[in-house]
């Protein structure tokens, strides 16, 4: 057992350092003004499509660099560890792009890469709907054939950066009458297509991350298909893979920050770092988050060796999200009643952890519910048997619906 | 990036499993279980001692194999998995380590008998309820000999040589104690994991030999942390493993009871905290494996994380049996009864907590 690099990796860390450090003055960073964000974002991109550290792991046919998973992963270290958050591109390039260049003719994907890969282009997933959330396949947007075309009516929500992309995949009931992952067909949308209508959502911590995005009588052309009629459930499911090997990232403020934290904050006879409860508390905090860490790890050691990772690699939000807003209510109350003060400039930590009290919840539901999680874990990599389903081999339109 | 065990080190485990389920099938340990007088199953150890199990960390100059300790974690993990009982994790975690780490020449020749199985070792801390703080200690040593009473000591019956930890001259420190002197007075007890040898020990004006500083205590029970968390996962692996074979077959309302998202969850969870303890034991075993300077804290969170994985493995696995689960027949309460004498044998949970937390404290002191 060792953290260190094999020498073709050091080799890789060190051009990835040598690029990231000679474009110090392009970095974005979290506290750029909302509205220049975007623009600082698109330069940073470009210039990393440029010198060759953006999509790293795409194939030369797709015009990407051919790099390793490992090598993605070290370009992305260097840059955490400068401080360069990501933002705007990640869902376009990870789960969108691919999914365009496996499914549309080869020329039709060829013409969207670069544009993408540059910033210049912004793709969204248009997948959950008030009616299909945890239960994807439930969707109920219409597609209905005319001629060449394809006339959409529906509703999706949740769909991250809608309000500033300019793409979408999109997935709709083209036939209700077969059962609900027999009826799907997927489709490419450019956003400024007539009919298209984004609304950005309120998010109970007051910020506006997502949009719903409504389609009245949209026509989209037939050309812009992905896959076959009535094999969307496929082309998703391609889409959703590659999600689940990207997730994964720290929350929170650190056990250390906690503890610091602690230390400021008086309560009866020293400060809440002497308390024993909460030392407890804190002790489950930092193994179970150095724990999922820790198993980060491990699946980097199998890419390391050119293996897919192990199933362990899927456990880290279901861990992680809940533990986060437990902390957070931890470090909270023992303010006492000074902790009801949610301002930036009165609250511990410029308000950063009440800001997350009230951001977590949406973390336990966002890409996968804490729930869909644990069965996919108990039905993919503990094979117990699946559970039996009302709709299964149902119509969907005649299958049982609720809310 | 190389954070998992090597190829000899999974061959060797593969080797290891496949000699324990021969050697160590649960009979071999409900043969410990059932019989009030044994303290260990003597012909499993005399296989573990001829497999040269008991040879694996020793220098050659002792006529061991001079491996290292991700080795020895490698077959701890495959002792938790049958929960063989044999005083291994006393003889090979904690005395064979006191001596490699602090032993004087003439202490280390006793590194020939763990090789041979000859020599047992245990350790005598804890002298009654409470966390066992070393401050409350009443075991003294003067002139030499050593007095006072120990209570519980893990393999107390079985071993030979004790490192006793005892007050002289202020300073709280282990000695060495062979067992096989006039003065010393055995008592076996009854305990909640009877496949274990727990035992009271008196003794009075022994003879005895200091062993290491007052800092060698701690760096014992760290590294026994890190080994024993090993133990744990593999007890706790085996819980879930047979959790999810029986949730596969049992039948309730017309299905298995596996296809209910109650029990699902429920092992989902398992799966969770045993991933979440393997990657702490596994950084547990590197800092050990390389004497690294955040050993306290990577052995505290990898103690923590095992404690609390196979408890909830164990209390879980016997929920998801039903009935059946809370038979003497059934399996289920060997493992329930080993994660508690593993949840307690070098200080409990909370202990661990608090230590894991000093050590946070500590690595980050000058962040302030």
């Amino acid at each position: 057992m060792d953290f260190s690099d094999t020498p073709d990796e050091a080799a890789y860390r060190a051009r990835a350092a040598a690029f990231l450090d000679a474009h110090r003055a392009a970095w974005p960073s979290a506290s750029d003004a909302e509205h220049g964000k975007l623009a600082i974002g698109r330069h940073w991109q470009s210039l990393k499509a440029a010198n060759g550290f953006a999509c790293i792991t795409w194939p030369k046919e797709w015009g990407g660099p051919a790099g390793t998973a490992m090598e993605q992963v070290i370009f992305r270290q260097e840059e955490a560890g400068r401080g360069i958050p990501i933002a705007f591109f990640g869902i376009g390039l990870a789960f969108c792009l691919p999914t365009v260049l496996k499914f549309a003719p080869a020329e039709q994907g060829r013409k969207f890469v670069g544009p993408a890969m540059r910033g210049e282009d912004i793709w969204c997933q248009l997948f959950s709907e008030p009616a299909a959330g945890s239960d994807l396949a439930g969707v109920r947007t219409k597609a209905v054939r005319e001629g060449d075309a394809w006339v959409v009516n529906g509703q999706k929500v949740w769909t991250s950066g809608a309000h500033y992309c300019d793409y979408g995949l999109l997935i709709a009931r083209t036939n209700p009458d077969l059962p609900k992952h027999k009826g799907l067909t997927c489709f490419w949308v450019d956003l400024k297509t007539p009919g298209v209508e984004v609304r950005p959502i309120h998010q109970m911590s007051g910020g506006q991350e997502f949009s719903e995005v409504w389609f009245n009588d949209v026509r989209i052309d037939d050309s812009q298909r992905l896959g076959e009629v009535g094999e969307g459930w496929k082309v998703a499911l391609f889409t959703l893979m590659n999600e689940r090997v990207e997730g994964g990232k720290d929350r929170g403020l650190t056990a250390a920050e906690t503890l610091a934290l602690a230390r400021d904050t008086p309560v009866a006879g020293g400060t809440l770092a002497d308390d024993r409860a909460f030392r407890a508390a804190l002790a489950n905090w930092y193994v179970r988050t150095r724990g999922v860490q820790l198993t980060r790890y491990r699946t980097l050691t199998a890419l390391s060796r050119g293996q897919s990772p192990g199933p362990e690699a899927s456990i880290g939000k279901m861990v992680t999200a809940i533990e986060w807003q437990e902390i957070s209510r931890r470090i909270v109350e023992a303010q006492g009643a000074y902790g009801m003060i949610h301002d930036d400039r009165l609250s511990v930590h410029d308000g950063l952890v009440h800001h997350d009290l009230l951001y977590s919840p949406g973390v336990r539901i966002a890409g996968g519910t804490d729930e869909i999680l644990h069965n996919i874990i108990a039905e993919r990599v503990l094979k117990l048997p699946a559970e039996p389903r009302a709709d299964k081999d149902v119509p969907f339109s005649q299958a049982p619906k609720g809310i | 990036m190389n954070f998992d065990f090597s190829e000899d080190q999974q061959n060797l485990r593969s080797e290891a499993r496949r000699f324990l389920e021969a050697r160590c099938p649960v009979a071999t340990v409900r043969a410990v279980l059932d019989d009030g007088d044994a303290a260990y199953n003597r012909e499993l150890w005399t296989s573990l001692v001829e497999q040269g199990w008991t040879a694996l960390t020793i220098p050659e100059a002792y006529g061991g194999l001079g491996m290292g300790r991700v080795d020895l974690c490698v077959l701890a993990e495959e002792l938790g998995r049958v929960l063989a009982p044999v005083p291994f994790a006393s003889t090979m975690y904690i005395l064979a380590e006191a001596l490699m780490i602090a032993g004087t020449a003439a202490q280390k020749t006793l590194l020939a008998g763990i090789v041979q199985g000859t020599c047992i070792g245990c350790l005598a801390i804890g002298e009654g309820p409470g966390d066992g703080a070393l401050a409350n200690l009443t075991t003294s040593v003067a002139n030499g000999l050593l007095t006072g009473i120990k209570v519980p000591v893990t393999d107390g019956m079985a071993a030979t040589t004790a490192l006793v930890a005892a007050r002289n001259e202020g300073v709280v420190r282990l000695f060495l104690v062979d067992l096989d002197q006039p003065g010393v007075v055995r008592q076996s007890l009854q305990t909640l994991d009877p496949s274990r040898d727990l035992a009271r020990i008196e003794f009075t004006e022994v003879h005895c030999e200091p062993i290491g500083d007052d800092m060698l205590i701690d760096r014992l029970l760290d590294g026994a942390a890190a080994l024993f968390a090993f133990e744990q996962l593999g007890g706790a692996d085996r819980c879930l493993e047979l959790a999810v074979e029986f949730a596969g077959m049992r039948y309730a309302f017309g299905r298995p009871i596996g296809s209910q998202q109650a029990i699902k969850h429920k092992l989902a969870d398992m799966y969770a905290n045993n991933q979440i303890a393997r990657s702490n034991a596994y950084f547990g075993a590197w800092a050990l494996e390389h004497g690294n300077a955040q050993l306290p804290l990577a052995a505290a969170a990898a103690r923590v994380s095992a404690c609390d994985a196979f408890w909830f493995a164990a209390r879980e696995s016997i929920q998801t049996h039903g009935g059946i689960g809370f038979t003497w027949e059934a399996d289920q309460h060997l493992f329930y009864r080993r994660a508690l004498q593993l949840d307690m044998v070098i200080g409990a949970v909370p202990i661990w907590r608090e230590r894991l937390v000093t050590a946070l404290e500590q690595t980050h002191a000058g962040d302030h």
